[in-house]
């Protein structure tokens, strides 16, 4: 799946290191997680009711389309969340009650 | 089978109160042949009916309620055939957990009492109760499972029965607010804030946390208080939570419940109420009471502790003193009746209210006893 | 509750001026903004360690944006600054807030709302396919993040956003695929003059129109959306019908649609001011005197969150609200401020008024969205549904509609769909979009963690 997002300036800054779906991807310091992740690829997370994938709508915590499960099970805002080193997120499948 | 009487203004009965029990006993009046009136202020099943948890339980009722309660769950399965729609009612289970001992033997000896009703409950340890239902929390001791109860969608529910009644020959009339009552010597003279009278023999006041002003103005006054049951959902999650949870604690904070529905959003309430304003119509939802119920969740289900709430709201609910509603024949007036103050358990009940209500009015008789609930307790 | 401070909640253009000017009564007010930094949506600031120069990010509002950063910071000593903090609810005590897991209760004597806008967006088939966003969103891609949102964008929707974002693609080395208003150049050239009093904005618009024009993007006038096409879970084209009703398609990787601006009133709402129905930008708001008084004593509103009319207006409005707040609370205010500050704004108020007419929301279109377009992308509900809870289930107003098909139902509490959805039902029932009213709001605002603690 191609990515999504291009940049187009401010790329000099240091690398950070994420994974998503277990592979880890390059990010930059300073990206917020949708952009972390939407310059890799082209989803952040599953509608929950049509399964259709969805990559945030409004980048302004208004539409909260961006909310991405990290794989220890807590959720972050995509689009209002600054990418840490290590972050491992998931966007197929939901560490909800999965222990059961 | 002629719907109403040509003059439009007269039925055999008229329903003051469109909620679930007005709505119901409409379109179950229609089944045995009366014509009928329905008068809601707002929109049919809005108030209470509308916003409530959604629970269609029986277990820790009070056994004189049980038989209405058996009668209201077997037209709950029936829905589908009856009105056309079932409002998202599945027979999920109910269980009742404790985190104390004494809450646990309350529990037990529950469960022996209610046999002879027809309701059959399994207690659980908390071990075993978490091999079934893993997601509970260790702290869980003594559970009583209810397999036969389960949970429905309120804003569903009262509205499809008020289409079915209309649909049966009801008159329905919405945004038609009642503002007086009075008895001529055959009818009942029913005037709207909208300048409209109505008339009719037989009259029910289902007007939930309004008829207690209704009442009294026939000189029946009760004790009795309009409150706000403190209600959330989550964000929507997979379905992986079958059972409605409820904690048994006779601690109030303690008493809450949830309930994930088939889209995945888990709806929740309890702890402490609001008071409820009923001339505004207004119950406030305090945001404080939704940090109080957080702890609680988790307790019930670890794991709550990490989703999101994304909305949160209340009702206007009629609590009478005894906590047991109001329903039957006045004890006053030949021809009024009550079907009014469910106090914060009348969702399960409701088709069974219509029935029965619709049974004694039209014939005079019902076998479902109604002593418990009549009126003339507090005389 | 009258020792307690003076809230300000956003800390955009409305938000700062509220709050500079408290400060020079010498007021210490409290300032909640959910943004980790200073600046609103239109002055946003990238972060920390990013080096763009202000003319790069802001255009010809640089030096605003500039001195609305720096006299925030200057700022900053005499106020008890709150980042990263979303209110969330209201109780007896004060305002719940949330940092984090942090519920902290703020009570208030006075609270000014500067709560702004987002998109306001009329769905289209299509438009949940990752590589479609808000104008908004585009934006902040650009401004926030040094990102586009895709090679070879379309911009689709109306109101000036619409050319000011192409072009500031352009400026960036992104080319737009094409440039889609759903406003005539006829209606456009009516709402011209009343904007006449603002020369050096709508010469803004035009230069941006003629920079795309010649670096060659096309512009499209009068266009009806049809569909947003997708291959693979990716945008891949738009489709619409040009304005003699040909139907046209251009291939592209990404689209920013928008249609003009909606207001966050969901804190006026929660603290029970009074709304009224707006005809000018067709939509409910918080009814305010022009000071930005609402119905309710103690709250006051300033800027987009209450009336859309841009960022230069949200300056004088929040000088302005805070003006009364002190007044309120007795403190000396000049009448000249209050003079000048109404006259600054009287031609805002105008000019907002052009623009409306001169980019109208595009109502027509609910009617003709096909029954299985999603509307609220939260809960996935379609067109079809709404109709149903108009017709078959008889909901006569927004609130029945969504308690019985669910638009609205979701997390963003119908910020997406909300307007949308009310078209729709009242084009399905044949009432004025008015009488199907509007959402309510319920607390949280925003996603509310179940592990939060109260903090005192
Ligand atoms: C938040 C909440 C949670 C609850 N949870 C549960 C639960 O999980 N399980 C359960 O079994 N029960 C629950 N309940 C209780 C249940 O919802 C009620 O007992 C039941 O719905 C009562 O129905 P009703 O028809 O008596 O009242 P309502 O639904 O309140 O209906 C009364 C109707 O009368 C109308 N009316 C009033 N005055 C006038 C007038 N002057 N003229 C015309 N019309 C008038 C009102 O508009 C209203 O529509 C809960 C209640 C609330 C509020
Ligand atoms: S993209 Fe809309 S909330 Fe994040």
């Amino acid at each position: 799946m191609p990515a999504l997002f291009r940049r187009v300036a401010e790329k000099d800054r240091k690398t950070i290191h994420l994974f998503v779906d277990g592979h880890e991807i390059e990010a930059l310091e300073g990206d917020t997680v949708l952009v972390a992740v939407l310059t890799r690829t082209g989803r952040l997370r599953h509608n929950e009711f049509d399964n259709a994938p969805r990559a945030g709508f409004c980048l302004m915590g208004a539409c909260q389309d961006c909310w991405v499960w990290t794989e220890d099970g807590t959720q972050l805002r995509a689009c209002s969340t600054t990418a840490q080193p290590g972050m491992r997120i998931t966007t197929t499948e939901v560490p909800w009650l999965t222990n059961l | 089978m002629t719907a109403y009487p040509t003059n439009r203004m007269q039925a055999d009965v008229i329903i003051v109160g469109g909620g679930f029990m007005g709505a119901a006993t409409a379109f179950f009046l229609r089944r045995q042949g009366l014509s009928v009136i329905l008068l809601e202020r707002d929109l049919v099943g809005q108030a209470a009916s509308g916003v409530n948890f959604g629970n269609v339980r029986r277990q820790s009722r009070y056994l004189g309620q049980l038989p209405l309660a058996n009668r209201s769950r077997d037209i709950w399965l029936n829905m589908p055939r009856l009105i056309g729609e079932d409002a998202e009612f599945v027979m999920s289970g109910h269980i009742l957990v404790t985190t104390s001992e004494k809450d646990g033997d309350r529990l037990e000896k529950y469960a022996v009492d209610c046999k002879p009703y027809g309701l059959d409950l399994t207690i659980m340890t908390g071990a075993q109760a978490r091999a079934k239902f893993p997601m509970v929390g260790p702290e869980i001791r003594t559970v009583s499972y209810s397999p036969l109860d389960g949970h429905a969608n309120p804003r569903l529910a009262a509205p499809a029965f008020g289409r079915a009644a209309r649909r049966a020959g009801a008159r329905v009339i919405e945004n038609t607010e009642v503002c007086a009552i009075t008895k001529s010597a055959e009818d009942f003279i029913v005037e709207t804030r909208n300048g409209q009278s109505f008339q009719a023999p037989l009259l029910q006041i289902s007007s939930g946390a309004w008829g207690r002003a209704m009442a009294a103005s026939f000189g029946e006054d009760i004790p009795f208080a309009a409150n706000g049951p403190q209600m959330g959902v989550t964000e929507p999650l997979p379905y992986r939570i079958e059972p409605v949870i409820g904690c048994a604690s006779s601690v109030p904070e303690e008493g809450v419940y949830l309930r994930q529905v088939k889209r995945g959003n888990i709806v929740f309430g309890g702890g402490l109420r609001s008071v409820a304003d009923i001339v505004t119509k207004r119950a406030p939802i305090d945001p404080l009471n939704t940090m109080r119920q957080m702890p609680h969740l988790a307790r019930l289900v670890p794991q709550m502790a990490r989703l999101r709430i994304i909305r949160t709201w209340s009702g206007v609910e009629g609590y009478v003193g005894d906590n047991l509603p109001i329903m039957g024949p006045s004890s006053r007036v030949p021809g009024l009746f009550f079907a009014f103050g469910f106090c914060g358990h009348g969702f399960q009940l409701g088709p069974g209210v219509g029935m029965t209500m619709a049974e004694l009015i039209a014939t005079g008789r019902t076998d479902i006893p109604l002593e418990p609930f009549h009126i003339k307790r507090f005389q | 509750m009258a020792d307690e401070p003076v809230i300000v909640i956003g800390a955009g253009p409305a938000g700062t001026r509220a709050a500079q000017r408290l400060v020079q009564a010498g007021l210490r007010p409290v300032v909640i903004d959910e943004n980790d930094r200073q600046g609103g949506q239109i002055y946003r600031r990238q972060p920390e360690n990013f080096h763009r120069a202000p003319e790069k990010l802001y255009g010809t509002e640089a030096a605003k944006a500039s001195s609305l950063h720096t006299d925030f910071d200057l700022l900053r000593p005499h106020i008890d600054y709150r980042p990263g903090t979303t209110v969330w609810g209201v109780s007896n005590e004060g305002l719940m807030t949330v940092r984090g897991q942090d519920v902290t209760i703020v009570p208030f004597s006075r609270v000014i709302i500067t709560s702004g806008a987002t998109d306001r967006i009329m769905p289209v088939p299509g438009w949940t396919t990752p590589g479609a966003y808000s104008l908004g969103a585009a934006q902040i891609a650009l401004k926030a993040q040094a990102c586009a949102i895709g090679r070879k964008p379309v911009f689709m929707g109306t109101g000036p956003l619409l050319y000011l974002v192409a072009w500031q693609y352009l400026q960036a080395g992104v080319k737009p695929a094409a440039v889609l208003d759903t406003s005539a150049l006829s209606t456009r050239m009516r709402g011209l003059r009343r904007m006449a009093s603002r020369a050096r904005v709508v010469a803004n618009g035009v230069r941006y129109m003629a920079n795309l024009a010649r670096a060659g993007v096309r512009l499209h006038a009068g266009i009806t959306p049809r569909a947003i096409e997708g291959s693979n879970n990716q945008v891949s084209g738009v489709v619409w019908r040009d304005s003699r009703g040909k139907l046209r398609h251009a291939a592209c990787d990404a689209v920013g649609m928008g249609y003009g601006l909606r207001s966050e009133t969901q804190l006026a709402d929660l603290l029970k001011c009074e709304f009224i129905f707006d005809p000018c930008f067709t939509q409910w708001r918080p009814h305010v005197d022009r000071n930005g008084r609402t119905s309710r004593p103690d709250v006051y509103l300033a800027g987009d969150g209450v009336l859309l009319r841009g960022a230069d207006a949200a300056e004088a409005a929040g000088q302005l609200a805070a003006c009364a707040v002190l007044r309120d609370g007795g403190h000396v205010v000049a009448d000249t401020e209050f003079t000048q500050l109404h006259e600054t704004l009287t031609v805002m108020n105008r000019f907002g008024r052009g623009l409306a007419e001169a980019f109208p929301w595009p109502a027509h279109l609910a009617r003709a969205l096909p029954d299985d377009t999603v509307v609220c992308r939260c809960e996935n509900i379609t067109a079809g549904e709404i109709r149903r809870a108009a017709g078959e289930l008889d909901a006569p107003e927004m609130n029945r509609a969504k308690a019985l098909t669910r638009p609205g139902m979701g997390r963003c509490q119908g910020r997406m769909c909300g307007l949308a959805a009310a078209e729709i039902l009242a084009a399905a029932r044949n009432v004025p979009v008015r009488e199907v009213g509007r959402l309510r709001t319920a607390a949280p605002v925003k996603p509310l963690p179940l592990n939060c603690t109260v903090r005192s």
